[in-house]
């Protein structure tokens, strides 16, 4: 699938206990290591079989609607009068973003293994969704967790998930967000050990989970590759994406890790602004800590408590991060940059504006950064933002902070 | 290496009889109520004492234990709080086990070297860490025996075949079977599916095994105590914790003396039974 890293290769982690430096790792309950275990010696067989890619690449084909467009971003380029930008098109995907990528290839994996049942943690709805919909398409049983408050500002896609014959069942502790949606589909995985398979939506977790997920969002950086490479004759210079727990960003940029000309920059949700503590960029305004299975940064107090973070992106409304991406930064090959609530919602207005498509509030982060950029390079510089879902789901939470009426 | 468990399990081995292992969260609902319930146990037939120290994210634990860490967090509890409690115990009780038990990121956060010597000096005997399975457990577990405390290992009922020798191999101090698969304070366990366990595992180990997870009444207790060397009940003394709270979550005069009450019904049940 991926080409063969080269020596001193950024592209070879995690090492075979599932570290990334002092990052990653396995710190599950008891119960759920002989799970762990089990998953990672499945992952490795179905990693190394033909077959299985065979009917992932069909698959994402067929069903998912992929390669998702390299649309180049012409009006939008103008307007900012920079560097030329395009948007890797993720929101055209079956289900709106780029959660189903991974979401085909664990439930062929759940397949694989025998399990019957599949449960998942959602924040925005965007990976409940897709779990939700790979689970119809192979007949399995579906529990999504999401917090009652995501539940309240992304319903659109809580009726989705009903539709598409999922139980989501709401989560009622914490802050009701993502982090405890994820404590909850821990705790449905450590009672029912033997049939369910947790189809985690981000980079994070356990050992395999984060080089899983990542390798099975790979793909979008692989086509942008391609597509830049058509188009331009060349690499894009910079690559931004969003990261809450990092799914999307490292999808893009890990087939590019090793070009050191490509600068690849991750924005952080920095919700009302890092200054006021209500944010959720966990690498710039975390440490590290252990949370939900590995070690990574954590927004937490100085007793180990975690923080509750705050966005107005339910998607990037967590307090940690994956374990390569910590990895990544601390070795300086990812640049953290963060976005607030408030320019993420004007990047919103202007990509609607000025290319007709309205992004997902974790997107629009993304384009907030470039909003900034783009202006600062010159006009041959190449930007290439992951636009990872669509925006439909956020109307209501557009429309209630912005007072415009639906 | 601390020695007052092996001395406990000695001791009931001598008297043919189960112990009792209770479970309280640190500091909840507050840390002078807690201190209280902490030196009352040993007397209500407590035989080792289990402390939990509070985390916002108890991924294993059922809400009956999460709401007692979120009391015990809203009241302020720190870790070196939890420390104190401990070293002010001690002073007056010298032979009464006592393990620290709870997840790995505040002691993280705190550095695991400097816990483990501050632990030790404060009369721990050892840590239970939920989230830190043999895999990953070195870095506390090399500090630890260092200071002298043992790191219990955790088995389950997952815990099979070539698994139970990795989980065995550097366990200290006593095992601790959780004996369903599921969170603190849900279903109750097996009890000939627990017997079959404990007895595989003695196959492999002298270490004593206590089992817990889902008892809470003294029949329960008594009958897991034929078949296991301690028999640890969390949940259902902090949901008696619970039951006496006020509106606003201050104790109601009675908190005590129920708690207490509930440890002393359980133990006389355990005492009861006579092991070979």
């Amino acid at each position: 699938m991926t080409a063969t890293p080269r020596p001193n290769s950024y592209r070879t982690g995690p090492d075979e206990r599932g570290h990334f430096g002092i990052y990653g790792g396995r710190y599950v309950a008891e119960t759920l290591m002989p799970l762990v275990l089990d998953l990672e010696r499945a992952w490795r067989e179905a990693r190394a079989d033909p077959a299985f890619w065979a009917e992932y690449r069909a698959l994402l084909a067929d069903y998912a609607g992929r390669p998702s467009p390299l649309y180049p971003a012409e009006r939008l380029t103008a307007e900012l009068g920079g560097a030329r930008i395009y948007l890797k098109r993720e929101d055209l995907n079956h289900t709106g973003s780029h959660k189903i990528n991974n979401c085909l290839g664990q439930i062929l994996l759940a397949r694989r293994m025998g399990k019957r049942r599949v449960i998942a943690e959602t924040g925005a709805g965007q990976h409940g969704v897709a779990t939700a919909t790979v689970a119809a398409r192979f007949g399995m049983e579906c529990v999504i967790y999401m917090g009652e408050r995501d539940m309240a500002r992304q319903r659109p896609n809580v009726f989705r998930m009903r539709l598409l014959g999922a139980q989501v069942r709401p989560v009622r502790t914490g802050a009701r967000t993502l982090k405890d949606a994820m404590n909850e589909a821990l705790r449905d995985w450590v009672t029912n050990v033997r049939d369910t398979f947790y189809l985690i939506g981000s980079v994070a977790g356990p050992h395999p989970y984060p080089a899983m997920v990542r390798d099975l969002q790979c793909v979008i950086g692989e086509e942008t590759r391609e597509q830049i490479l058509a188009r331009e004759g060349r690499l894009p210079d910079v690559l931004v994406a969003c990261v809450g727990g990092g799914s999307n960003a490292m999808g893009l940029f890990h087939p590019f890790l090793d070009e050191p000309e490509v600068r690849l920059v991750a924005v952080e949700a920095a919700g009302e602004g890092l200054e006021t503590g209500r944010h959720a960029a966990a690498l710039t305004g975390g440490a590290p800590g252990v949370l939900h299975g590995s070690r990574s940064y954590l927004l937490q107090d100085e007793d180990g408590q975690v923080r509750e973070p705050h966005s107005i992106s339910a998607g990037l409304d967590y307090p940690g991060i994956g374990p390569e991406h910590a990895w990544l930064r601390d070795l300086g090959r990812i640049q953290v940059v963060t976005a607030t609530d408030r320019e993420a919602l004007r990047a919103f207005e202007v990509l609607g504006r000025t290319e007709g498509i309205l992004p997902a509030l974790e997107s629009a982060h993304a384009l907030a950064h470039v909003l900034d950029l783009a202006p600062r390079l010159p006009r041959e510089a190449l930007v290439v933002v992951n636009l990872s879902g669509r925006g439909d789901k956020d109307l209501d939470t557009v429309a209630r902070v912005t007072g415009v009426e639906p | 290496m601390s020695d007052r468990i092996r001395r406990r399990f000695a001791a009931l081995r001598a008297e043919g009889r189960a112990g009792l292992v209770t479970f309280l969260v640190a500091g909840d609902p507050d840390m002078a109520t807690f201190g209280r319930l902490l030196a009352g146990l040993p007397e209500a037939g407590a035989d080792l004492l289990e402390v939990g120290m509070p985390f916002s994210d108890p991924m294993a634990d059922g809400p009956t234990i999460e709401e007692g860490y979120g009391r015990a967090l809203a009241a302020g509890t720190r870790l070196a709080d939890v420390l104190a409690a401990v070293a002010d115990f001690r002073r007056r009780d010298t032979s009464t086990p006592l393990v620290l038990m709870g997840y790995y990121n505040p002691i993280h956060r705190y550095g695991p070297e400097r816990f483990a010597a501050d632990a030790r000096v404060a009369g721990v005997d050892g840590l239970i860490v939920v989230d830190l399975p043999p895999e990953e457990d070195a870095e506390l577990r090399v500090p630890a025996e260092a200071a002298g405390l043992h790191l219990v290992r955790l088995l389950t009922p997952t815990t099979r075949g070539g698994r139970l020798a990795r989980v065995l191999e550097g366990a200290s101090g006593f095992l601790y079977y959780v004996s369903i698969t599921g969170i603190t304070g849900s279903r109750a366990p097996d009890l000939g599916e627990v017997e079959t366990a404990l007895a595989e595992i003695r196959r492999h180990t002298d270490l004593p095994l206590a089992v817990g997870f889902g008892i809470r009444e003294p029949a329960q207790a008594a009958a897991l105590a034929r078949i296991a060397d301690g028999v640890v009940v969390g949940s259902a003394l902090v949901r008696t914790v619970a039951e006496h709270l006020d509106g606003r979550g201050r104790p109601r005069a009675g908190l005590e003396a129920a708690v207490l009450g509930r440890v002393r019904a359980l133990a006389a049940a355990i005492r009861e039974v006579r092991r070979g």
